[in-house]
């Protein structure tokens, strides 16, 4: 960790948003995580997704469950409403949060020992009911606040710091996302902010759940020779399958971006991803291609990234529940109250 | 044998096998009862299983209107064959034990000092009625024809009773009515009608309704403005939350967006339940679930998130019988001590004790103002009997004036000119600081987290800062005491023996007081309504020198609550328990104080 804090001044020259705040505005606290952590890498990434997408800070809700990625909302937007909460149980407080009041952009902030070990039943079921949240899952295949421990997203054969080698099958993230009906699912690389920041915009303009995976390596625990989520195996061995570019509403495409195998995809406020992709016959949305191509690069060792699947179509959370426009938690109580003669109609049929 | 008629005053068992669809029979028989204006108490021991094992259903008939359970058998039914020999030895002396005579059992059903009445109920139907369903459905609705005529019930009650329940369906209507009259007029026919245990008419049941606790705390949740749930199934909370469904859906339907102003969630499991709960009330909306036992148990680490971060809460336990998954259709009252100190750490929480469903209404819809005013996690701890059986109440009524008590929320206009805000400060004095809701203003921001704290919201492992705030905790939980309701006490100055109980065990209580002062010992009453107890509790403790615990667990939950947060002398406190999953009856009561009083006197 640095032990320097930034002081809380802008530079008059910094640009400004439509809200006319800086990137400044956006940021949080003081990072504690150690010197190099990618995780404060997606930390700057995200502090300029929001800022670019100019989210009023108090509209959004940062959400985590525990360990190091989850001290995230620490560390960026310290005027918005953060809830750091139980191990592994974030989806659950963003769905009711979410239930309460759809308005706020939902941020979730995870890791991989909180997501896919003992949070591993509501990251699925957050997933099913398709919460309109980006969920952001730091992923560097090891517990970093109890000193070393394999996670869930270890490889096979992976190896320890101190030596010991990974036996169990992991995890993934984005091929279980796949599965269940995830209707965004990205994967990047905390080690390249111009691929994620993108990413992030999109999953948090997408409406439903959002699944952004980064890899994340992490420099204490798990960056050394012969782990496979280190920076070194990372850059060697990441494949990107699509560069997505986020344009918001009324924006003009230019032609040089609409060039080569570009796919563009609407989302439900007009704006579009557009994806240029690497190779020619991926298709984001086809979720059985995704999850072919995704698995058979994982079985020669690579890791790809990019916008992986994407599906507009398919009604959220309050969509499938049918709430009212107007947030539950502004709901006047004289529209609550269903009132005296409405309840001795209910009691007559208890006589 | 005596032979004394016992006008409405007796106790009808109907053995039966789970999903033969007797509980509209049952329902039929009991609100006859009620409608004649006799106090009734209907009781429903079933079985955790959809179809084939024993289940039993009791009425209890009562004048003098004791609501609890009766602890004998004047007159059964048995249509169980499985069950027979038990069923029969449970009918008391001098009663009467009803069965399907369709294939006889003179031999099984040898006892000398009842009276045997054989009812070829099957061969009835079976002649009467074709389709296989019906022939075993109406079976049950002919022996209430039975019961009819043998306890000279009401035929006009019976009647727009049948009416009522098949308006939409005539052909059931005509089926059952059929049915009945096969029954009736056999009776009618073959016995002496009626027997000395007649239905009479009263004029006890106006300004009543027959209704169970899950019913009624589920509309004290929807009345209390509640619109988030989140929730997992279990028994027996479950209707709880169809409950609330089924009127939400209809009452909080917008006429023009056709939307309705509920989310109601069903969640993976409890864990996640009470997640959403949190979230939904940290956003500022009123939420609950509801759960049993094992729920609890697994609501726990977040339970103990709500009361460190001072999320607001509200969580119905309809509590069965533990430890472990233990008997999910029998009743107890052994969640105590669990809800008291749910999760880890020093984590309190204040408790809500309906003792029937009229009060499971106006204390779940209570619960909502007191989680926000005190800006912490309320249970309401009913139990099986309350939630699932039908409890003669009064009306319930709805305060047309009623406004929800959001406690100490920052309003847009308060943030904007203030200063600064800070989330854990005690401006007030009262322990009790204030919350901002997310959206509303960035000046409102802060951050929740169950990780040490200081009083301004910052994350601390500062020893000082971390001890000022839990010690204000501890202030916050003085002041609950001034909010949760007040125990109900009855209290005269020449009585030195004290009992005190809790939730359903009231209606016992009630029972074995007059039965006690019949054999002359007067006794004073407290039954605790809430946790934290208030001066009144510790008031009556000082007030006593021998003082009975009544409640529904082995290990005196209640009474070790009152020796941990109050001065009481333990040897003033004398456990008076019923565990065995069925609920209290008077007679154990009666009996446990006996028992203590002779013990006293011999020493």
């Amino acid at each position: 960790m640095s032990f320097l804090q930034k002081p809380k001044v802008s530079h008059p020259g910094l640009p400004r948003n439509e809200l006319g705040l800086t990137v400044r505005d956006y940021e949080g606290g003081m990072s504690t995580l150690c010197a190099g952590c990618g995780h404060d890498s997606i930390t700057a990434a995200l502090i300029q997704a929001v800022f670019e997408l100019s989210i009023p800070p108090h509209r959004m809700a940062k959400l985590s469950g525990i360990g190091c990625s989850s001290k995230t909302p620490a560390y960026f937007a310290s005027a918005s409403h953060g809830f750091n909460s139980v191990h592994g149980r974030m989806p659950s407080v963003a769905t009711g949060a979410n239930a309460a009041n759809g308005e706020l952009v939902y941020i979730g902030l995870s890791g991989d020992g909180d997501t896919l070990s003992i949070g591993l039943g509501q990251f699925c079921h957050a997933i099913r009911r398709n919460l309109n949240m980006l969920y952001l899952l730091e992923n560097n295949g090891v517990y970093g606040l109890t000193k070393g421990q394999f996670s869930a997203s270890a490889d096979v054969g992976s190896k320890a710091k101190k030596g010991e080698v990974n036996q169990q099958p992991p995890i993934d993230p984005c091929l279980l996302a796949l599965s269940i009906g995830c209707t965004f699912v990205a994967r990047s690389f905390s080690g390249d902010k111009a691929h994620l920041v993108p990413l992030l915009k999109a999953g948090m303009r997408h409406r439903g759940f959002a699944l952004v995976d980064v890899i994340s390596p992490c420099v204490t625990f798990n960056d050394h020779e012969g782990s496979t989520k280190s920076y070194q195996f990372t850059r060697k061995n990441a494949q990107v399958v699509t560069y997505a570019d986020y344009v918001p509403p009324a924006t003009e495409i230019r032609s040089e971006q609409a060039a080569g195998t570009v796919q563009s995809v609407t989302l439900h406020d007009g704006s579009r991803v557009l994806l240029r992709k690497v190779g020619a016959d991926y298709d984001a949305t086809d979720r059985t291609g995704a999850f072919d191509y995704v698995s058979r690069h994982q079985a020669k060792g690579e890791i790809v990234t990019g916008l992986l699947f994407i599906d507009e179509g398919k009604p959220d959370m309050h969509q499938v529940q049918s709430l009212p426009d107007q947030p539950l938690n502004a709901v006047p109580y004289g529209k609550l109250n269903p009132g005296q003669k409405a309840l001795d109609a209910i009691q007559a049929r208890f006589r | 044998m005596s032979k004394q008629p016992r006008d409405n005053d007796f106790t009808i068992k109907i053995a039966n096998v789970n999903g033969t669809g007797s509980a509209s029979a049952n329902t039929l028989l009991m609100k006859t009862f009620f409608r004649m204006g006799i106090p009734v108490a209907g009781k429903n021991y079933f079985p955790s299983n959809i179809q084939g094992l024993p289940t039993w259903y009791e009425i209890r008939a009562s004048r003098d209107g004791y609501i609890c359970r009766s602890g004998r058998v004047d007159v059964m039914v048995a249509m169980n064959a499985e069950t027979y020999r038990k069923d029969l030895n449970d009918v008391a002396p001098g009663g009467y034990l009803i069965y399907d005579s369709t294939w006889p059992r003179a031999k099984q059903l040898a006892r000398e000092d009842i009276t045997i009445i054989g009812v070829p109920l099957a061969r009835m139907c079976n002649e009467h009625f074709t389709r296989a369903r019906e022939r075993v459905l109406m079976k049950n609705i002919a022996y209430v024809g039975v019961l009819a005529a043998l306890l000279e019930l009401d035929m006009a009650v019976v009647r727009a009773l049948l009416q009522e329940s098949f308006a939409a369906k005539p052909q059931l209507l005509e089926s059952n009515q059929a049915a009945f009259d096969l029954g009736y007029r056999y009776a009618k026919e073959t016995f002496t009608c009626p027997l000395p245990f007649r239905a009479q008419p009263m004029d006890a049941t106006g300004g009543h309704i027959m209704i169970d606790g899950n019913s009624t705390a589920a509309l004290g949740a929807l009345f209390a403005g509640a619109t988030v749930v989140g929730w997992y199934p279990i028994t027996p909370s479950t209707s709880v939350i169809d409950t609330f469904k089924r009127h939400a859906e209809r009452l909080r339907r917008d006429p023009e967006t056709g939307r309705t102003n509920v989310a109601i969630i069903q969640a993976e499991d409890e864990l996640a339940a009470i997640g959403m709960v949190l979230g939904a009330s940290w956003n500022g909306a009123r939420a609950f679930t509801s759960t049993s036992g094992p729920g609890i148990s697994l609501m726990s680490e977040f339970l103990g998130y709500g009361y460190f971060t001072e999320i607001p809460a509200v969580l119905v336990n309809v509590q069965r019988c533990g430890p472990s998954t233990g008997m999910p259709t029998r009743t107890q009252q052994a969640d105590i001590m669990a809800c008291a100190y749910a999760s880890h750490g020093d984590t309190r929480h204040v408790l809500l004790f309906p003792a029937n469903p009229e009060e499971a209404f106006y204390l779940t819809a209570q619960a909502f103002d007191l989680a926000e005013r005190l800006q912490t996690p309320v249970i309401v701890l009913t139990d099986l009997d309350i939630g699932m059986n039908d409890w003669m109440c009064r009306d319930l009524k709805w305060d047309a004036g009623y406004q929800p008590d959001r406690g100490k929320i920052m309003s847009r206009e308060q943030l904007e000119k203030i200063e600064k805000f800070h989330r854990y400060l005690d401006v007030d004095n009262d322990g009790i600081p204030w919350r901002s809701l997310p959206g509303v203003h960035a000046k409102g921001a802060y951050f929740t987290r169950g990780s040490g704290h200081n009083m301004y919201g910052a994350y601390t492992e500062d020893a000082k800062e971390y001890q000022a705030v839990v010690d204000r905790l501890r202030r916050k939980w003085e002041t609950a005491k001034q909010h949760v309701p007040a125990p109900v006490v009855e209290y005269s100055e020449r009585h030195r023996i004290g009992i005190i109980s809790i939730g359903s065990c009231d209606g016992a209580v009630r029972e074995a007081r007059d039965r006690l002062v019949a054999a002359g010992v007067a006794t004073n009453y407290l039954r605790v309504k809430a946790l934290p107890f208030n001066q009144q509790v510790q008031d009556f403790l000082d007030a006593h020198d021998r003082i009975y615990v009544v409640e529904q667990n082995r290990d005196a939950q209640l009474r070790s609550l009152l020796l941990l947060e109050t001065r009481v002398d333990p040897s003033k406190l004398v456990a008076t328990l019923h565990y065995d999953g069925l609920p209290i009856l008077a007679a154990s009561i009666v009996d446990g104080i006996n028992r203590d009083l002779a013990a006293g006197k011999a020493a």
